[in-house]
């Protein structure tokens, strides 16, 4: 209550008398404005060159790599990646783990989380304090002892060793519980005393309710299983199996290619950056509103 | 409440409780405390990749695996002296730049524009959420030696480098360009390496993923420093302009020590996340120029994965675990400590 007070009395007060940081001046907003539009161009340029490039041909994409209209424009580039290429079946290899992932995370998240928010039981306090243990441990780190248990399970190799590792995150988990904790008892405690059980709770009342924090996961976990390298290197080696990330690293690498073919490689990085592109517009507003759940991993 | 519910439903909460966790428990203790203790056994073994390093297929060696990263002399000790060196260069030159670029986009954005700020913002986030591989590949074209950014300088008159082909320290040829030169002989002073060439700098191949990185993460911090600049209490700024504070003085004794705890935050990720540089490496060098862009995370790959030596890759894992723990003790101390108000 007081927070929104003190938010519309702030901002009444800003557009009154401006009082803040260099704005007195019309030449210092203009200054301001100026340095926005030169470093907003500066972050936008690279991708609006690779979509120019990737229209290229590859001598013109040597001779005039500045130009982000094409002399000539050719969809040649796309069409060698998708008729002449595995390309296509890294993007379905994407799509099926990237689904299934998110899918997991939704459920297995919100249930973890709920369960450590809501419900009492002998060991909560044990799983909370590990699950913040097993937060801190970096990603990277875990490359070589993931290999070792998928190797074990014998799963090495699989969709399985693609997925399952990611089915469930520490950081969604925690999202979730932070959410369940902050919202109010009161229609959950009117259907237990009605006499609905837990599960019926979870499932009738509790999710449809949650649908916000849910959106925050699903984004994460879709742009966070999109954009995973370093788990799909360690859990398979078969050409089958390349997702559009290792994919196009390996690409280029150099392992299909000869020469620098940059028009080739630009339209593989803007085709895999279209969906999260998409994921970005439609939750533009909650993306860069939800500032603890934004941060990437 | 708790009364009211009754034993029963205490009973099915229990129940409940633990079924709504299984899932997540089994997957996050199967793929991450079950391998991080079995890396760790493999750290001290001398398991070279050939049967189940569980079952008897590998010998227990000690402290081996470590001691040849730390204290030796060999190519091992020496690689992971590249390592140290090239990421400890990383982190010096990104974490700073990263975390003066965000708060300066967030106070800009937060300040200075009414219309648009949702434009600036999302422009600013984007290159966040793009894929790493894709960024990479986008960067690789940018700066080979035909590149926009050579041809941007030439435009300049300014005759740029073949960047990422590149292996020579920025310090070197800046000693280089005052007329210092490389002395002729020195020994290894650290892991392996000299002290010219401890201090020889990032090279200009590592320079392009410092660039890389600060573009890439500017936007996520900057989200942070625009939700604690919106939290902040107007009335103390107000004030300060009442009293005739300059905006320099409001900015470095109002907000910037108001957003102490948010720098906190934004210096520790930064930490964590340049000491796990991996993605850029194995998408775009694979460590050359040179062995200058090689990195520890991405050692313990190549050596695990492409040498066989399973034991000194994971040796070289939890070194690098140790490391950013380490930086997030010291972090919390330096920054955290003096949290609360005076």
């Amino acid at each position: 209550m007081t927070g929104a007070v003190a938010t519309a009395r702030r901002s009444a007060v800003r557009r009154d008398r401006g009082p803040a940081w260099l704005r007195r001046s019309r030449s210092g907003t203009a200054v301001a404005l100026t340095v926005l539009v030169i470093l907003a161009v500066a972050y936008l340029y690279p991708f609006a060159i690779s979509l120019a490039t990737s229209l290229k041909s590859d001598a013109e994409a040597a001779t005039d790599p500045l130009s982000l209209i094409p002399a000539t424009p050719s969809t040649a580039a796309y069409t060698e990646l998708l008729r002449n290429s595995d390309f296509p079946l890294w993007v379905r290899n994407s799509v099926i783990v990237t689904l299934a992932v998110t899918t997991g995370r939704v459920l297995f998240d919100s249930m973890a989380g709920y369960a450590l928010a809501r419900l009492r039981f002998p060991g909560r306090s044990l799983v909370f304090a590990a699950l913040v243990a097993i937060m801190a441990v970096p990603g990277v780190v875990l490359l070589i002892p993931r290999f070792l248990v998928i190797n074990s399970l014998g799963i090495y190799n699989s969709f399985a060793a693609l997925i399952l590792p990611l089915l469930a995150d520490a950081a969604g988990i925690f999202i979730m519980r932070n959410f369940f904790m902050s919202v109010p008892l009161g229609v959950e405690e009117a259907a237990r005393i009605d006499g609905a059980g837990p599960f019926r709770v979870f499932w009738s009342v509790v999710l449809p309710m949650a649908r916000p924090a849910l959106i925050t996961i699903v984004v994460l976990s879709f742009q966070g299983s999109w954009n995973e390298l370093s788990h799909f290197i360690v859990a398979s080696d078969r050409p089958e199996l390349q997702t559009l990330t290792k994919g196009v690293a390996q690409l280029t690498a150099g392992a299909l290619s000869q020469g620098t073919q940059y028009p080739l490689k630009l339209a593989a990085a803007v085709i895999m950056s279209i969906p999260v592109a998409v994921l970005f517009i439609v939750f533009q507003r909650r993306i860069t509103s939800t500032q603890d759940g934004a941060i990437k991993g | 409440m708790a009364q009211r519910t009754g034993r029963r439903s205490v009973t099915r909460q229990g129940v409940a409780g633990w079924v709504f966790l299984t899932p997540a428990v089994v997957i996050l203790g199967l793929f991450l405390v079950v391998p991080i203790a079995m890396a760790f056994w493999v750290s001290i073994s001398d398991w070279r990749g050939i049967g189940n390093p569980m079952t008897g297929s590998a010998q227990f060696v000690g402290a081996t695996n470590y001691t040849e990263l730390l204290g030796g002399d060999g190519l091992a000790t020496k690689d992971f002296g590249r390592a140290m060196r090239n990421n400890v260069y990383y982190v010096l030159a990104v974490v700073p730049l990263q975390t003066i670029l965000a708060l300066t986009l967030a106070v800009l954005v937060h300040r200075r524009v009414d219309a648009g700020r949702g434009f600036f913002r999302s422009a600013f986030y984007f290159p966040s959420v793009t894929s790493s591989v894709a960024i990479t590949v986008v960067f690789l074209f940018l700066f080979s030696a035909t590149g926009a950014t050579n041809r941007l300088l030439a435009v300049l008159g300014v005759e740029g480098p073949n960047w990422f082909a590149d292996p020579r320290g920025v310090v070197h040829l800046f000693l280089g360009a005052i007329g210092v030169r490389a002395p002729y002989e020195s020994g290894p002073l650290l892991l392996g390496l000299s002290w010219w060439n401890w201090i020889s700098g990032p090279s200009v191949a590592m320079c392009v993923f410092i660039v890389l990185a600060v573009f890439t993460t500017s936007g996520t911090f900057m989200l942070l420093f625009l939700a604690a600049l919106q939290h902040l209490p107007g009335e103390v700024e107000e004030a300060a302009v009442v009293d005739g504070a300059t905006p320099w003085q409001r900015l470095r004794r109002i907000t910037v020590p108001m957003l102490r705890p948010t720098l906190f935050t934004v210096i520790t990720l930064g930490l964590i996340g340049t000491w796990q540089m991996f993605d850029q490496v194995y998408t775009g060098t694979g460590g050359t120029p040179g062995k200058t862009t090689l990195t520890p995370a991405y050692l313990s790959y190549q050596v695990s994965f492409e040498q066989q030596e399973w034991g000194r890759g994971a040796a070289i894992a939890f070194l690098l675990f140790a490391i950013i723990v380490a930086c997030t003790l010291v972090g919390r101390r330096l920054l955290g400590e003096r949290e609360d108000p005076r």
